[in-house]
């Protein structure tokens, strides 16, 4: 007879099949008997969080840095309601997560017994599937079936409810079958004719453009070296949303910068005059789409993507491809190649006059900002910061707002999963666990959580963790003492009435810095920032870099909501003229 | 469909919305109801009735019926989001008007009155398959299957004969002929 184990042992036996070397979490009554298996699982390493949502956004930096799913383990009650916000996190921006919840007894559940919750009915809306496993027997191919959810298709976050009792109990270790595809929800569904179509446009297109997003990035590396040889192999523009930056060289010529409200005036005007667009792997967000009526008018439209819900869900497409991308990338590579070799040279005339309108946008030059010299401009040290880290194949995490669009717009990418942001959540407080976690799955590398004052505050406890294990981040927080993202739409459409977006008593965060026995440095003036910046990088150990910005900065160009894509608000000169309109205001 | 104030950018196109049947294939396990349904109104789907039970033992099948309104890109959502749950198997949809696929409702209908009254009620019944299943001196039980409108029509008729409850169920449905939907 085969060995009996436990149920807490049989969720590591499950870790250790599905190759999991991290977990992220906190113990908490309905999770000991797990907890005390941790010592016997010496390939598992348990990374101790200070909240729980810092587990859950640590577990995202780790997928999202590694191409492995993350793991968290958590209590139940409180312990799974403050994953909720990771969870969602992840199944917004399609991250692969494994999250493990204690659970009350069984027989407890449904008497309101201490720190139980619905935890399965709450994480419901916000994971791909979850299960609460009632049955010891079911507890190990749950588990298995858990990666796999999690991992395959459109990745996302899943969650299996682990009661108390059932971790305790006996039974015989199942090992992960190879399942057959589930109820039939296999990724590739395109056929050849598909892709002879998508050439076709192609070869007829004069105004083309690859507008591309974090697909490509989940369809892992290779996925974005094929999207490097189809772009270099057509001549085309590219460019892409937040989440897809890193797949194509931020420095290339045929990269047009990131698009949407923030994006570069000539992304977003490529986007709106082309006469092809080729989406792969994004999903026609309302940031990338402005006024939906207005987006794209005169173009066909091809959409490329591993989920069929997201094809005509905002945007009707004339051509859908559902697959994996990387491969339909590799199926248009061998088509075009045998099909159309020489399509760069019959192509480059036919798109030249398109490619001149481009550098006409261009010149505008959207990203430049007013210089000074007394006040460092919040652009200026991300430019200096990617100046002085680009030779170091860094990882760069960020919170959400103004200081996110400015990394996106100005630090420039050149490799897949060095970039770690919450786009479609929105979640303040995400880059410094996230850095925790990239950092876990990357000890030798630069991790920098590009910050705001505000933001930072909200998972501030997470330096604690990364002191604990010696994980070197760098937390470079651009202080204007605004909640700036809010501060710039209330001077841009309320009437400049600040409420509430001041925050009248920060902390010292040098000061803060030494108390959670790290490395505290301010910068205050241009002049002294490179220094201080080679100093940061130059400290083996968590460092907290306040960085005092420019208080009134407002990151432009951008499209305000309710306008199309040619109708942007560029930087302080151009506003006067292009006041936004009472009908736009309510619709951002 | 009204300008939503707070949404992040409307369309104007007032588009029509249409009447569709779903059918949902799921394993019958714990929360799969609150999953379909909370995909319905987590994102703003329209459930005007619902019927739902198991239909094969062995394999632990349930089917869903729900009827639905929408536009067509609406409509087109809610089958790509159901597929896309892991308990769904298969996902039909059938338009209102589509002559090769019978619905059918069932309703329960209390009348209290004098006897008169009671055969009046059974009378205009008479096209539905009535069935009394309950009689006193006093009072009828009738069940009829029909369509959703003739129900509805029904509920108010039955008004001037005691009518003084109603029971109904949601539609379900079937393809005709010797075909089954794959």
């Amino acid at each position: 007879m085969s060995k009996l184990y436990s149920g807490a042992e049989i969720v590591f036996k499950c870790m250790e099949d599905q190759n999991v070397d991290h977990i992220f979490g906190y113990p908490g009554g309905a999770v000991l008997p797990i907890y005390d298996e941790l010592q016997n699982f010496k390939s598992i390493k348990h990374i101790l969080v200070r909240h729980e949502q810092g587990a859950g956004h640590a577990a995202e930096g780790y997928a999202r840095s590694s191409g492995k799913p993350g793991v968290i383990l958590v209590t139940s009650g409180p312990g799974a309601t403050n994953v909720v916000t990771a969870l969602t996190d992840a199944y917004m921006d399609s991250i692969p997560l494994v999250c493990i919840s204690g659970q009350v007894p069984t027989h407890l559940i449904g008497t309101d017994a201490f720190q139980e919750c619905d935890t399965t009915g709450i994480t419901r809306p916000c994971t791909k599937h979850n299960w609460l496993v009632k049955d010891v027997n079911d507890l190990a191919s749950t588990i298995h079936k858990a990666f796999e959810v999690a991992t395959t298709g459109r990745p996302g976050p899943v969650l299996v409810d682990i009661p108390k009792d059932i971790q305790f109990q006996k039974t015989k270790y199942k090992k992960p079958k190879k399942e057959k595809k589930l109820n039939g929800k296999s990724h590739n569904h395109f056929n050849q004719n598909s892709i002879d179509q998508l050439i076709d446009l192609m070869s007829k297109s004069s105004r083309p453009i690859f507008y591309t997003g974090g697909g490509v990035i989940n369809s892992g590396p290779r996925a974005s070296e094929l999207l490097r040889e189809l772009v270099y192999a057509t001549g085309f523009p590219i460019t892409s949303t937040l989440q897809g930056l890193g797949s194509f060289p931020g420095d290339d010529n045929q990269f047009l910068g990131m698009l949407g409200m923030h994006g570069t005036y000539e992304a977003n005007n490529a986007m709106h005059d082309c006469d092809l667009m080729i989406n792969i792997g994004a999903r026609f967000d309302d940031r990338i789409t402005g006024k939906i009526d207005e987006f794209s008018p005169k173009s066909k439209k091809v959409h490329i993507d591993i989920d069929p819900s997201s094809i005509n869900k905002n945007v009707k497409v004339d051509l859908a491809i559902v697959g994996d991308v990387k491969t339909v990338l590799s199926s248009t590579l061998k088509s075009l190649k045998q099909k159309k070799s020489k399509f760069l040279k019959s192509n480059k005339q036919k798109t030249s006059k398109w490619w001149e309108k481009i550098q006409k946008w261009r010149s505008i030059r959207s990203l430049d900002y007013i210089g000074s010299e007394e006040t460092i401009k919040p652009q200026y040290a991300i430019e200096r910061l990617y100046e002085l880290t680009k030779d170091k194949d860094s990882y760069i995490t960020t919170e959400v707002g103004q200081h996110q669009m400015w990394a996106a717009q100005h630090y420039k990418f050149n490799k897949p999963n060095r970039w770690m942001t919450s786009g479609g959540l929105g979640t303040m407080g995400y880059g410094l666990p996230a850095a925790v976690g990239v950092q876990v799955a990357h000890p030798k590398k630069l991790v920098i959580d590009i910050a705001g004052e505000a933001s930072v505050l909200m998972t501030i406890q997470e330096m604690s963790t990364a002191v604990q294990y010696k994980l070197p981040i760098k937390i470079f927080i651009l202080n204007n003492q605004y909640m700036g993202m809010v501060r710039q739409w209330q001077e841009l459409l309320h009437d400049k009435n600040y409420s509430e977006s001041y925050t009248a008593a920060l902390p010292d965060f040098v000061k803060l810095a030494e108390a959670y026995n790290c490395v505290g440095i301010r910068a205050k003036t241009p002049e002294e920032l490179d220094d201080k910046i080679i100093q940061m990088l130059n400290t083996d150990r968590p460092v907290i870099f306040d960085c005092m910005v420019d208080k009134v900065e407002n990151c432009f160009p951008m499209i305000p909501s309710g306008k199309p894509h040619n109708q942007m608000i560029l930087g302080p000169k151009d506003q006067e003229s292009k006041k936004i309109t009472g009908k736009g205001k309510s619709l951002v | 469909m009204p300008n939503s104030k707070s949404a992040y950018s409307f369309s104007n196109k007032k588009e029509k919305f249409d009447t569709h049947i779903i059918v949902v294939w799921v394993d019958n396990e714990a929360g799969v109801l609150a999953r379909v349904v909370g995909l319905f109104s987590g994102r703003g789907y329209n459930i005007e009735s619902l019927a739902v039970a198991q239909v094969d033992e062995k394999l632990k099948i349930s089917r869903i019926t729900i009827v639905t309104t929408g536009t067509p890109q609406v409509v087109n959502q809610i089958k790509l989001q159901l597929r896309k749950l892991v308990p769904v198997h298969k996902v039909a949809d059938f338009k209102r008007e589509d002559k090769a696929v019978i619905f059918k409702e069932m309703a329960l209908f209390k009348i209290v009155g004098p006897n008169n009254k009671l055969e009046g009620a059974l009378k205009a019944c008479k096209k539905y398959n009535p069935v009394l299943l309950d009689k006193t001196k006093k009072s009828n039980v009738i069940q009829i299957t029909a369509l959703r409108r003739e129900i509805d029509k029904m509920s108010k008729d039955l008004k001037k004969f005691g009518l003084v409850s109603v029971s109904r169920t949601g539609a379900v449905a079937m393809t005709r002929g010797a075909d089954i939907f794959k």
